[in-house]
């Protein structure tokens, strides 16, 4: 018995090796090719990026995938940074949309989420069952009364046509209420004895409780909105105003260097956000797990 | 007649208070979400911008009608067919593994998870490098005298995607399995050990009991990211991929581009109706099994 369980053992753990490998894999590969030099990379994968090859440097007959580079070089990271501002730009756009939604998404989330826990009944039920289906729904479907409002309102083809939708979605509303739903109901009732306004209530009594909550939501709508593509594709006509996300998937015809080095800057904010936070973003995707308030 | 805030009916303030508190979440969601909506359904049925007479249902046989929309919908449902299953069972696969007592659990579930966090577009460029006509993985099949496969440009383009989507999605599906798997008491699975039950046993009898609510759950929400994995391929093959990976949301993008409103507005009123039977089917089935195993 002892014996066979120790083998199951050894079974899940090989298994648990290989997926992880499988998982890292695409994500490590990137990154050390980031660091190869220009021509090294033409070499190797020449034969995928057509255009890459102009004419002049060798490019190796069999594409040659490869962990470590023969020669570590900055040089495209310095390109990307320093004489590229089109790299710049698009960063400085993805920021510009990402954090102004995660900021206004926190604050309208708190708020209703409070609403959410201090009122309890039918209503309350069907309306948060209203948020659960919007926040389901996919792009196609929410986009078109995005696109519909944005030219109405006059901000089509600006950053508001994505911000302003932005703040408003359903998804941390309906996260944070579930996490404020869990404060004793006592706490808040012997706190109203102790003369308690609903404004003190909320922020000295339920926000307090809720900080690793907003935290996770934060990770969790940041890496949404750090990813963006539908919005940018049918609201946004100006390629001035497009998100690096956009732009990653159009460069692959220029130097492929600094295309690696431009996807590497592209997910350092990301990884940096996810190995520090990772613990709250785990606890935010437990607490997702049921439709229900 | 005037009354105070403080003679007011507790039940009354307390609902007051709160909406206001709701406030502007709820002015949002009406202007940004719900009133529009209300009006997209307005013009799925009407004929046209300026001459606004009722069309009946002609928009919708339109587009249920069109080519394009019926390749994409097929397109989405093999790709479900073919994603969905395998995110559920791979996912709860790893949950079970995680849970096990093997070396290293904390970092495999950073490991699982990290895809999560990376960017698509970011990963882009390896993904053409490995599953390119010339690239790594035909390089690798060949070693076993595979022919040579154009992944993104022939019908085996949907496994490229549904590698991708399997490769991003499992690590949430697998936190919430992680999740439910530590809700399930401890004395039941004690006592199940001391009467001597196999692991299969405690699994299939037990665990997956307890499970089948979370299973449902993650099985709703793998199907409504499927209908977002036009992200992923308009990355990897842009605005006109091959027909094998044309997506319902590269349908509407041509909508788009003639702002043909009316069809447009068809279009997202039926895939609403099907997300909506989704999600009715979800709560009425988690309340039938959830039910016996709460209580």
């Amino acid at each position: 018995m002892r014996r066979k369980r120790y083998f199951s053992r050894t079974v899940c753990f090989l298994l648990c090796a290989l997926f992880a490998v499988l998982f890292l894999m695409p994500t490590v590969l990137t990154i050390t090719n980031a660091f190869m030099t220009q021509s090294e990379i033409t070499a190797n994968y020449g034969q995928v990026f057509q255009n890459a090859n102009d004419g002049k440097s060798y490019i190796s007959k069999r594409i040659n995938l490869k962990f470590i580079p023969d020669k570590v070089s900055f040089t495209q990271f310095f390109t990307v940074l320093l004489k590229s501002p089109d790299y710049l730009l698009k960063f400085w756009n993805s920021v510009l949309f990402t954090v102004p939604i995660v900021l206004a998404e926190l604050v309208v989330a708190s708020l209703a989420a409070y609403g959410f826990t201090r009122w309890r009944g039918r209503i309350r039920d069907s309306l948060f069952f209203f948020y659960v289906i919007l926040m389901l729904m996919p792009y196609q479907v929410t986009l078109v009364p995005n696109y519909l409002v944005s030219k109405w309102l006059g901000v089509y083809n600006t950053r508001w046509a994505i911000l302003l939708p932005g703040a408003f979605a359903p998804f941390s509303v309906f996260l944070l209420t579930k996490f404020m739903r869990r404060i004793p109901v006592a706490v808040i009732e012997s706190a109203k004895l102790d003369g308690a306004n609903e404004w003190h209530i909320f922020w000295n009594i339920c926000l307090p409780q809720c900080r690793s909550a907003l935290y996770s939501i934060a990770i969790l709508v940041f890496i949404d909105n750090w990813n963006m593509v539908e919005q940018p594709l049918i609201l946004l006509e100006d390629a001035s105003l497009q998100p690096l996300s956009m732009f990653l998937s159009t460069i692959n015809q220029g130097e492929i260097g600094i295309a690696f080095a431009a996807a590497v800057i592209y997910m350092i904010p990301a990884l940096l956000l996810f190995l520090h936070g990772e613990s709250y973003l785990v606890e935010g995707i437990a607490h997702s797990g049921s439709v229900k308030g | 007649m005037r009354r105070t805030w403080k003679q007011l009916n507790l039940k009354l303030r307390d609902f007051l208070a709160s909406l206001c508190f709701s406030g502007p979440s709820f002015v949002g969601m009406l202007l940004f979400y719900i009133i529009p909506f209300g009006i997209v359904v307005y013009y799925s049925f009407v004929t046209g911008a300026v001459d606004r007479s009722f069309a009946g249902l002609k928009n919708y046989r339109d587009v249920l009608g069109n080519g394009a929309f019926q390749i994409a919908a097929r397109n989405t449902a093999v790709f479900s067919a073919l994603a969905v299953p395998l995110a559920v069972v791979l996912a709860l696969a790893l949950a079970v593994m995680l849970e096990s007592r093997i070396p290293l659990k904390s970092q495999f579930r950073t490991f699982f998870l990290s895809p999560m966090m990376v960017p698509i577009a970011s990963i882009i460029l390896i993904w053409q490098v490995l599953f390119h006509a010339n690239g790594a993985v035909n390089e690798f099949l060949r070693v076993f005298g595979v022919d040579k496969i154009d992944w993104l440009k022939s019908d085996y383009c949907m496994i490229v995607v549904v590698l991708l989507f399997l490769w991003k999605n499992l690590g949430y599906n697998m936190i919430l399995f992680m999740a439910a798997l530590s809700n399930i008491p401890r004395v039941l699975l004690e006592a199940a050990e001391v009467e001597g039950a196999s692991e299969a046993y405690q699994f299939f009898h037990i665990k997956l009991r307890y499970l089948s609510p979370t299973v449902l759950f993650v099985t709703i929400l793998s199907i409504i990211n499927s209908f977002k994995v036009f992200r992923e391929i308009y990355l990897l093959t842009g605005s006109y991929p091959y027909q094998g990976l044309y997506m319902i949301q590269h349908f509407m993008n041509n909508m788009f581009n003639d702002t043909d409103v009316q069809r447009l507005s068809a279009a997202a009123v039926v895939l609403a109706v099907v997300i909506v039977v989704l999600i009715a089917v979800l709560f009425i089935v988690e309340n039938a099994f959830g039910k016996d195993v709460e209580g």
